[in-house]
């Protein structure tokens, strides 16, 4: 098992180095510089900033340079937010993106599972048709829309909750929820399709007829197989939750990371973007494995080790 | 939830009526979508502007139809392209199998795998420049279509590439080959319209994702510029001045979700009729 684990986190070493490379190679070969102004830059003045940042040698001296630090975990400085290296900036705004990611991941999970199992459970009732209807609105809703909603009614509206910033738990609420809107609806269509289809299954029937409680039933037989479906899923859902959350942190004007992704590449921030593609390229490799160690541990038809002789 | 049929019609009259409003919103608004008039700027819906005036006193149903015009032609054309490199990136993949099929696939995992708002930020960075000589909306169009097409090929690719791979191995492909037909002649009138009831539903539901990717695109200040407008740059207006007049933002916003909500229908209604493998 723990050489099993070595391994997978081995791999990622060369799958970084690649998306290292691809975002190093596509942002040289977009026009424009960083030192581009409206005025141009006296030469000797450009000059010198090119050899501060190392920017003056040829593509593969700047190339074996960036690898070269990037294996000391250096990240270099940032042009645009001068006298600040790209680790610190990191280091603000990362922990922020992935509070809002994972309370977003936790309302999605349990609310989705929730309606879809109660959905599922019940097919062709009020519950079902309700929910389903919901799931529509909620799987073809943009998140400027919910936020708008959101924004408009509880914050504006009922004065319940701060409508923007990030400074306590309760400024944390609207994000999140909007964040989690569309997944959420997603996951309870999965759970919903997936229960109803498992409540068909010989073993359900078994269990019933062996005298099983409906409610155990459901928990350990019905829920634990439907989820599997759901699994398949939770990689996509935490890149995307972790990722994806520029339009939120807009709207809730919001310190994290998804600004970064857009203002760094139109201001060709080159250390910026690489060190912003290679923390969320970690991100999503970390959710993929924790993915197939949840599999194994949900179904234990699937080892994860292969067996020792 | 409800039936196949009558999502499918609901979705179908949703989407007409948009379609109608986008074709017809000038002449229903009784002005262009970039006539300014400062002095009825800002008011909510009267009988002479149904949907109010934004802040330099322009139609907002002008500016919604416009909004449309642009995020359905930018939608129809990604998927269109994504559609297009899929199928025969896909079909190629899949009907030469083996190494090939092995290299290939390892591409799209990488394309994949890098995040897709960089990529998308990126080529319309590139295409921005590359196409300096364009009109400014047939640019911001082309990059926006090019962009998303590129993102989204490559879901089409690999369903393409799994129903392709499966049909190669069916009797009717053999018996195609002993009759002595030609690959393409096979691929284009045997296994294309065997496959070809999946790949739509699949096209039908891009179309909603290419809509939503576009006005997100926009409301970040990507995408469309004024004075053009599409639904995302609206939303985006609306939202700095939603405190004091909310129709900026309420009205986009339906629009948007009404289309959305009648595209996702209408796949849906596609898939019960179109999709064996999710037929319940």
């Amino acid at each position: 098992m723990i050489r099993w684990l070595a391994g997978r986190v081995l791999v990622f070493v060369p799958v970084l180095w690649v998306v290292a490379t691809l975002t190093f190679a596509l942002l040289r070969f977009l026009p424009g510089g960083p030192f581009d102004r409206e005025k141009t830059l006296p030469p000797e003045i450009l000059r010198n900033l090119e050899r501060r940042y190392a920017l003056d040698g040829t593509l593969a001296e700047q190339y074996a340079d960036y690898l070269g630090r990037l294996a000391r975990f250096d990240l270099g400085p940032s042009y645009k937010y001068v006298g600040r290296d790209v680790s610190d900036i990191l280091a603000d705004a990362l922990p922020v993106s992935v509070q809002l990611g994972l309370l977003a991941l936790a309302i999605a999970l349990g609310g989705g599972v929730a309606l879809g199992l109660a959905a599922g459970a019940r097919r062709g009732s009020g519950i079902d048709r309700g929910v389903g209807l919901a799931t529509l609105v909620g799987v073809s809703a943009p998140s400027f829309v919910i936020g708008a909603g959101l924004i408009l009614g509880v914050a504006l509206g009922l004065d319940w909750l701060p409508a923007g910033l990030w400074e306590s738990p309760a400024f944390a609420v609207l994000p999140a929820l909007t964040l989690a809107a569309l997944p959420l609806a997603y996951i309870a269509q999965l759970t919903r399709a997936q229960v109803a289809a498992v409540m068909d299954q010989d073993y359900v029937r078994t269990a019933r007829a062996k005298g099983v409680p409906e409610g155990r039933v459901r928990r350990h037989h019905v829920l634990r197989n439907a989820l599997l479906a759901v699994l398949t899923y939770f990689g996509p859902l935490l890149a995307m939750l972790l990722t994806g959350s520029f339009v939120v942190e807009k709207i809730y004007a919001i310190p994290g990371m998804g600004r970064f992704f857009v203002t760094a590449v139109t201001n060709r921030d080159y250390p910026l973007v690489l060190g912003v593609t290679l923390v969320y390229a970690a991100l999503v490799l970390v959710a993929n494995l924790l993915v197939d160690l949840l599999y194994a541990w949900l179904d234990p038809r699937i080892r994860v080790a292969p067996d020792r002789r | 939830m409800i039936g196949s049929r009558s999502a499918g019609v609901l979705g179908a009259l949703l989407l007409g009526a948009l379609l109608c409003v986008a074709l017809a919103g000038d002449r229903l608004a009784g002005q262009r979508f970039d006539a300014q008039d400062a002095a009825h700027a800002l008011e909510p819906p009267s009988r002479a502007h149904w949907l109010g005036t934004d802040a330099l006193g322009r139609d907002q149903l002008a500016r919604i139809a416009e909004g449309a015009r642009v995020s359905l032609l930018v939608a129809v054309g990604a998927t269109a392209l994504a559609l297009a490199i899929g199928l025969c990136y896909g079909g190629i993949a899949g009907w030469l199998g083996g190494r090939v099929d092995g290299a290939m696939m390892r591409v799209v995992d990488v394309v994949y795998a890098l995040p897709d708002v960089l990529v998308i930020v990126l080529l319309i960075e590139v295409l921005q420049v590359t196409l300096a000589g364009v009109p400014d909306i047939a640019r911001r169009v082309a990059a926006l279509v090019a962009a998303l097409g590129f993102v989204g090929w490559v879901g089409v690719a690999r369903l393409v590439r799994a129903l392709v791979l499966q049909a190669r191995e069916e009797t009717w492909v053999e018996s195609a080959r002993a009759l002595g037909l030609r690959n393409r002649r096979i691929l284009v009138r045997h296994v294309l319209p065997n496959i070809a009831g999946p790949v739509l539903v699949a096209a039908a539901f891009q179309i909603p994702a290419a809509i939503l990717a576009e006005s997100t695109l926009s409301f970040i200040g990507l995408g469309i510029q004024p004075p053009f407008s599409s639904w995302g740059t609206l939303a985006s207006d609306g939202f700095e001045a939603m405190r004091s007049y909310p129709h900026l933002i309420l009205f986009p916003c339906l629009a948007i979700l009404l289309a959305l909500l009648g595209f996702h229908l209408l796949g849906e209604a596609l898939r019960a009729r179109l999709d064996p493998r999710r037929r319940a």
